[in-house]
């Protein structure tokens, strides 16, 4: 279980998130939902040791991660997409995905061999297999279409074999069609993989559809948390959120 | 595999083969003299290559390396009389080392600091290679000759084996440079430019894998240094100064950063241009100013690169690429 406790962060005196307490249960799929500004891609940030909270701990299955190294928190077994797809441009699919496994297994450093090294080649096609990709494996990443290069984003995720996977807006900036067919991938992902989903998203219709529970921030505190059923009516998130513009981005 | 080593090796072996028959049936001294020159240049902005296009990382103090590999060499043969097998691989050694230190300092810095700080060290050395008068023989350089003893029956003060000798130091290193950006180690390298941050949280140590770097990159430039103090027989201020630094980013810039032949082209270019502006006007300097200007404003990028765009659009490889899919 990945647990929040009394989690704050300011930029500038400004608080960005404060006093957040979350629970997110072992292989649940949640949607973290909220305005722009609310803070959500930097609780990303905090529990994946992007940003060092100003206090409080971020908790995963009883081990305190505040304070680890990146490298460390991904280690034990969190990893995260990006809101704007963080990949390589001049790498095609097919070797970014054997560049990342290599790294993830230490390989990083061979020098008296030849890339790609042939027992990383394997694991590399699984996951693009996983989502899809095989059939972009020789297009450069730069070239790919921006669903594409949300979706290598989250196959660089996977690589790291995380227990929790959290996806920063998997399907911003994306037309109707794209988005369903990236939200499909994620629950199958989900839903295959057994692992602990977080995933920030705007589109309301997506996130009652697939989540199985919800966590609503809005000025970097907690004004929500429950299923489907429950944010649907509680009017304070009525009120503050889903009022404006039929729920859609505000 | 596309590259195996042993296609490197082989293709190698022809280059050195072709490279040592030309001159018996192509006798010019301008030529092995040129060539010289070239493997020294060469194995020395493809070496700065190695950081620039691979590592995303501008040195401006490339130089130093040159400079040192040339001033310890001919140091270690004036002064204390081994062979110059010996020198030379104590001059890797010592050029590896000062890399070392000077890239632990630099490489965590970013861009514009990176370039600064190299330029910065480049001076510093400089300043050490004009002051310390009694070791260096200060502005005046190392003179009296480069004592150049036989070894394995090779005599390097002779000008033909001495560029038998420079063919073979450019096409091996060549191949082990492109073995490195080749190899794991050298697409991480790549990662790192692309996206550090990412290749960071993919578990990449940034750190270490930019310092390899820039350790291989300074003992290649040292090898372009030694093969210019055997050259010339000496070594000069000239070679440890930013100057020198300048040329290894002119010819990178000239040849283009996207082709691991790129510098060598590169390198061409200059010594051709070197040679015959100097030949035709006293305006060396803005002659070849223009040039670069031309080269920076009309293809935005370098011959090669621009060679390979051209390639990559041409009607012929888009339709063989619509087939392939
Ligand atoms: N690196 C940063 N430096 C300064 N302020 C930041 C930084 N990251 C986020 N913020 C601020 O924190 C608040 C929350 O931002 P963010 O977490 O990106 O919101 P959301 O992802 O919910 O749209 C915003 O006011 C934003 O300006
Ligand atoms: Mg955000």
């Amino acid at each position: 279980m990945l647990t929040i406790e009394r989690l704050s962060k300011s930029f500038d005196g400004i608080a960005a998130i404060s006093d957040v307490t979350l629970e997110f249960p072992t292989g649940s799929l949640t949607a973290v939902i909220g305005p722009n500004g609310a803070g959500k891609t930097t609780l990303f940030n905090l529990i994946s040791g992007a940003f060092k909270a100003d206090a409080g701990r971020v908790m995963l299955d009883g081990i305190d991660l505040v304070g680890l190294a990146r490298a460390e928190i991904v280690r034990c077994g969190i990893a995260r997409a990006f809101q704007v797809a963080s990949i390589f441009p001049s790498f095609t699919v097919e070797e970014t995905l054997n560049a990342a496994v290599q790294a993830h297994r230490g390989r990083a450093a061979v020098l008296d061999r030849r890339f790609p090294l042939a027992e990383c080649c394997e694991r590399a096609h699984e996951v693009m297999d996983m989502l899809g990709l095989a059939k972009e494996a020789d297009t450069l990443s730069a070239r790919l279409s921006h669903g594409d290069q949300k979706l290598l984003d989250v196959a660089l995720a996977l690589v790291l074999q995380p227990r929790v996977l959290l996806l920063d807006e998997p399907t911003a900036g994306m037309g109707p069609d794209e988005r369903w067919q990236m939200i499909e991938r994620v629950y199958r992902l989900w839903e295959r993989e057994k692992m602990t989903v977080v995933f920030i998203e705007h589109d309301m219709d997506i996130v009652f559809k697939i989540a199985n529970s919800i966590r609503v921030l809005c000025y970097g505190r907690v004004l929500a948390e429950g299923t489907p059923d429950q944010i649907r009516g509680n009017a304070d998130v009525i009120a503050a959120y889903l009022g404006t513009e039929d729920g859609a981005n505000p | 595999m596309r590259h195996s080593f042993r296609r490197d090796m082989i293709i190698g072996a022809i280059a050195v083969t072709a490279l040592v028959l030309l001159p018996l049936v192509w006798p010019n001294k301008a030529f092995i003299d040129f060539t010289i020159r070239g493997a020294s240049f060469a194995l020395f902005a493809t070496s700065l290559n190695l950081l620039v296009g691979y590592g995303g990382m501008v040195s401006f103090g490339h130089g130093m390396f040159f400079g040192l590999g040339a001033y310890s060499f001919g140091l270690l043969m004036q002064r204390t009389g081994m062979s110059i097998p010996a020198a030379f691989a104590l001059t890797i050694v010592v050029t590896a080392a000062v890399a070392l230190a000077v890239g632990a300092i630099c490489v965590r810095l970013k861009e514009i600091y990176f370039a600064f700080l190299t330029l910065a060290f480049q001076m510093f050395l400089y300043s050490l290679v004009i002051l310390w008068v009694p070791l260096t023989g200060g502005d005046q350089g190392l003179r009296g000759g480069i004592p150049r003893p036989s070894f394995l029956g090779i005599d390097l003060a002779d000008q033909r084996q001495l560029y038998i000798a420079s063919c073979v130091l450019l096409v091996g290193g060549l191949i082990l440079m492109h073995h490195i950006v080749e190899s794991p180690f050298g697409y991480t390298l790549r990662m790192i430019r692309d996206n550090a941050t990412r290749a960071a949280f993919l578990g990449v140590e940034v750190f270490r894998i930019k310092l390899v770097a820039f350790v291989l990159a300074g003992i290649f430039g040292g090898i372009g240094g030694v093969i210019m103090s055997l050259f010339v027989s000496g070594a000069y201020p000239e070679f440890a100064n930013w100057t020198m630094s300048g040329e290894a980013v002119f010819i990178v810039m000239l040849g283009g950063i996207s082709t691991f032949f790129g510098p060598v082209v590169g390198t061409v270019i200059l010594l051709l241009l070197n040679d015959v502006v100097t030949r035709f006007t006293e305006y060396y300097g803005l002659t070849l100013g223009a040039i670069i200007l031309l080269f920076a404003l009309g293809l935005r990028r370098g011959l090669t690169d621009f060679l390979l765009d051209y390639w990559r659009r041409s009607p012929w490889v888009l339709a063989a690429a619509k087939r392939g899919r």
